[in-house]
């Protein structure tokens, strides 16, 4: 029973690390640049949806949308300001932009909000008690899992079933290729900016409902973690993020439960190691051999 | 709403009868004057002038490196052309990117396949179809009704488009899977699909046999025929380019040395040369 406990914890952090890494994951088959700025993102909607929730007594389902909607924003702006300039530049300075942008965001959140953590009040609160007592599952756990779900459905049916999805693909396999077909490219970028950081503002309420300190650098752990499980599912792949995502939580949880707390961020990117060297690629990605 | 697919539906029985005369008082779909493009130091393409009627197949031919898949480059706005003007159906490209040459009118296919191989074969039609396919984002997520209109219309325009090449049962497939033939079969359909008024074929025959050479020969007699759209084409087997297309440019060190008919094209010393080399004094 107490495994079971663990395991669902496990879940619920993995469907968060599984949203944030949809976004990292996406970006990248695209825009084929790591956006380091993703992480604090997140930090942006936990932001946006405690001021909503706090200051303005806004409840919650309006505070996430305004999250969604705020980030969605600042993410087609980071990348409108900041990568499109560079699409031609070396995959190096767009990353470096990236951590910068990444700082920026982090620093700008200390200046306005202050360095003492806000305490989050989560979206949902209560647990269920199943057996008899036995099993508790807090209700926001079981709000993350669903959300994944729902989001994991929503995208996968976007991106097979929609002209933008098409257009996303297309643009993924061959930029140049697509364009000469009539897509417009740096819309599409753009659009895949937006969907990420609507993402990236779900994941950061979902996040900060979980574990309720908000500061400036709540952001930064989740979203390396995040694009660890993005690399360990295969980076680019949609399916891949989600199930490197859980599986990360899962190790992570069952990790802090029976081996160490101290050690579970060790083992968590030791798996990684391995796994990259069985396969290079990730899970799911596919590796595709240079060309020479 | 944006423009629906307004080409004539498609006529089972192609023949040449039905091309209608060339209008002499209509302008040609493609003007270009004194069109170039340096690389550095290089004269990549010079003085590039070239006319092609609106029903026309022309050729574009020429000796490896002279130029001719520079010229498509030109013409899709992959390289913005440092001399010289293009004019689309009377209208100025100067300024526009790809996607919108590609609205405006022009659609190609390239030497080396370049489809989107993941994707399924009914997929790539339907990105050629992406700016005929209009809904909203909204619609898109949502589901709206116009989203279940305008995507079973494009569904049933790909298999309609695939039909051509009498390939709608491979509409399934993933691209990257289908034999080589068939890949380049379906990037015609793929450039069919966003409703040009000029198509550019890169070698369209490149790596295929006689027999499928002469059938890619009918059908792109065809294709002009259904669509009633001009064809402009790189390619080097000259049997092709000899038997169906009507205007021939030749190219060589990117500046045209001859322009004509297949028969005047045969005839002219400087293309005999350009391909063979120089008769030696005697």
């Amino acid at each position: 029973m107490e495994f079971l406990s663990y395991l669902i914890s496990g879940i619920s952090l993995g469907s968060v690390y599984a949203i944030i890494a949809l976004g990292y994951t996406m970006v990248y088959g695209i825009a084929k640049m790591l956006n380091f700025a993703h992480g604090d993102v997140i930090m942006v909607g936990g932001y946006i949806s405690f001021c909503a929730m706090s200051y303005l007594d806004l409840p919650w389902p309006i505070a996430v949308l305004l999250a969604m909607l705020v980030c969605t924003v600042l993410g087609v702006v980071i990348e409108g300001l900041a990568y499109k300039p560079l699409r031609q530049a070396t995959s190096l300075a767009v990353l470096i932009t990236a951590i910068g942008v990444s700082y920026f965001l982090q620093n700008a959140a200390l200046l306005i909000f202050g360095a003492t953590p806000k305490v989050y009040t989560p979206i949902i609160s209560g647990t269920l008690k199943l057996f008899g007592g036995q099993l508790s599952i807090s209700y926001v756990s079981l709000v993350t899992i669903a959300a994944c779900i729902v989001i994991m459905i929503a995208l996968t049916l976007f991106t097979d079933k929609t002209k933008m999805g098409k257009a996303m693909r297309a643009c993924s396999e061959d930029k140049g290729a697509a364009q000469l077909m009539g897509i417009n490219v740096n819309g599409t970028i753009s659009l895949t900016f937006a969907i990420g950081s609507a993402l990236a503002a779900v994941a950061g309420v979902l996040l900060c409902s979980s574990y309720p300190t908000l500061m400036n650098t709540t952001g930064s752990m989740p979203g390396i973690k995040a694009f660890t499980a993005a690399v360990f599912g295969g980076i680019g792949s949609i399916p891949g993020a989600f199930l490197g995502g859980i599986l990360l939580g899962i190790i992570e949880s069952l990790a802090k439960a029976y081996i160490s707390t101290q050690l579970a961020n060790s083992i968590v990117f030791g798996v990684l190691i391995v796994i990259l060297l069985v396969r290079p690629a990730g899970l799911l990605g596919k590796y595709v051999p240079e060309k020479v | 709403m944006a423009k629906k697919f307004d080409k004539p539906k498609m006529v089972p029985v192609p023949s040449h009868s039905i091309i209608p005369e060339r209008d002499a008082s209509k302008s040609p779909i493609l003007e270009c004057s004194h069109l170039g493009i340096d690389f550095g130091g290089l004269r990549a393409v010079d003085d590039f002038n070239i006319a092609i009627g609106r029903t026309e197949i022309a050729g574009l031919i020429g000796p490896n490196g002279a130029g001719k898949t520079t010229v498509f480059n030109l013409l899709t706005k992959v390289y913005q052309p440092t001399r010289g003007t293009i004019l689309l159906d009377g209208m100025d490209t100067a300024g526009k990117n790809s996607a919108q040459i590609n609205r405006m009118g022009i659609a190609r296919t390239f030497q080396n396949i370049r489809l989107f191989s993941d994707m399924s074969v009914e997929d790539n039609v339907k990105v050629g179809l992406h700016n005929a396919n209009a809904y909203s984002m909204a619609s898109g997520i949502l589901r709206l009704p116009n989203y279940w209109i305008q995507e079973k219309a494009a569904h049933e325009r790909a298999l309609e488009l695939l039909s051509i090449f009498d390939m709608q049962d491979m509409a399934n497939m993933k691209a990257g899977s289908l034999p080589y033939g068939a890949q380049r079969r379906l990037e015609i359909v793929r450039a069919l699909a966003t409703n040009p008024k000029l198509l550019l074929l890169d070698e369209p025959a490149a790596g295929m046999n006689p027999s499928e050479t002469a059938e890619l020969m009918e059908n792109i007699v065809r294709i002009r025929d259904m669509f009633q759209i001009a064809i402009l084409l790189i390619e080097h087997d000259m049997s092709l380019v000899m038997s169906i297309c009507e205007g021939i440019c030749v190219l060589d060190f990117g500046q045209i040395i001859a322009k004509g008919t297949a028969e005047e094209i045969q005839a002219n010393p400087a293309v005999i040369e350009a391909y063979l080399g120089k008769k030696k004094e005697a």
